[in-house]
């Protein structure tokens, strides 16, 4: 899957590769011993960042969960 | 005015696999409508929970009546955000999505709740909640009944995917003829769900003009 920044797919790539396994192997097993994976996600993010600021994709303010609010059924 | 959608499914694999397959689910078959997926926020909570923000782009695939409403210069290709939160002791996972492009046409949000089948433990049911809605003046009910239908359609996708990806997971070969089923029927769902919307279109376009 290519990245939103062309430059960082292979970042990206790297990263998930990681990522997914510690999240089968460690994380959902309950072994808290760290996450490998924080020098590929800060190469990523870097890139990634970059990229979501000159396309000027609005992600800046929006709160986490942001719209989880109670809603009205229709 | 919202509309609102809720539906349940089940997929036959574990909650681990789902999870898993959750962060692995893109490029599938059922998936061509998005181009890009990264992440773009994660930690790991003090209660360890893991929190994620994922950014994806999707094609816009708005109707052409629908398209005359954008302004020229806006993307053809909209912007998604997904927020989600994985319990691996409670053993759930939360997600929320929402469009940040668009919103002003039509905004779709969408609450997704994993959990382990409460009938059977080797099982995952999605529980999923939408909310639909529009601003447009004298076009919000065509455009709300297109994002529900179009919603409709996406869920089949959603569940054909991950099927898809969890049989990859499991060295299962998935079968082509479930693709292209599903690529048939999407295609059905869509073209009646153009059409209906289209006709409430021209229905609201005729009673301005009275």
């Amino acid at each position: 899957m290519n990245s939103v920044g062309e430059a960082c797919t292979e970042l990206k790539r790297e990263y998930d590769q990681c990522f997914n396994r510690w999240f089968a192997e460690k994380f959902l097993k309950g072994d808290r011993s760290g996450d490998p994976c924080t020098e590929t996600f800060r190469r990523y993010q870097r890139c990634v960042q970059k990229a979501i600021k000159e396309k000027d994709i609005p992600v800046d303010g929006v709160e986490f969960m942001g719209p989880n609010k109670d809603k009205p059924e229709s | 005015m919202v509309k609102y959608f809720y539906c349940s499914g089940l997929l036959k694999s574990t909650w681990d696999q789902v999870c898993t397959a959750f962060w692995q689910r893109y490029p599938n078959p059922y998936s061509h409508h998005v181009l890009t997926e990264d992440i773009i926020f994660r930690e790991v909570t003090p209660n360890n929970c893991l929190i994620s923000r994922r950014l994806l782009t999707k094609t816009s695939r708005s109707p052409r009546w629908m398209e005359r409403y954008l302004p020229k210069h806006m993307a053809s290709s909209a912007y998604i955000i997904e927020d989600s939160i994985v319990d691996p002791q409670k053993r759930t996972m939360t997600t929320l999505t929402w469009n940040i492009s668009h919103a002003r046409l039509m905004s779709v949000e969408e609450r997704c709740h994993y959990e382990v089948d409460p009938e059977n433990g080797s099982w995952t049911e999605i529980k999923r909640e939408a909310w639909i809605s529009s601003n447009v003046f004298g076009l919000s009910r065509a455009i709300q009944e297109f994002g529900l239908a179009r919603f409709k359609t996406s869920v089949t996708k959603t569940m054909k995917g991950f099927e898809y990806v969890l049989a990859k997971m499991q060295g299962e070969t998935p079968s082509r003829s479930l693709a292209e089923t599903a690529t048939e029927r999407a295609r059905e769902t869509a073209l009646a769900a153009k059409e209906k919307a289209k006709d409430l279109a021209s229905h609201a376009q005729k009673k301005q003009f009275v």
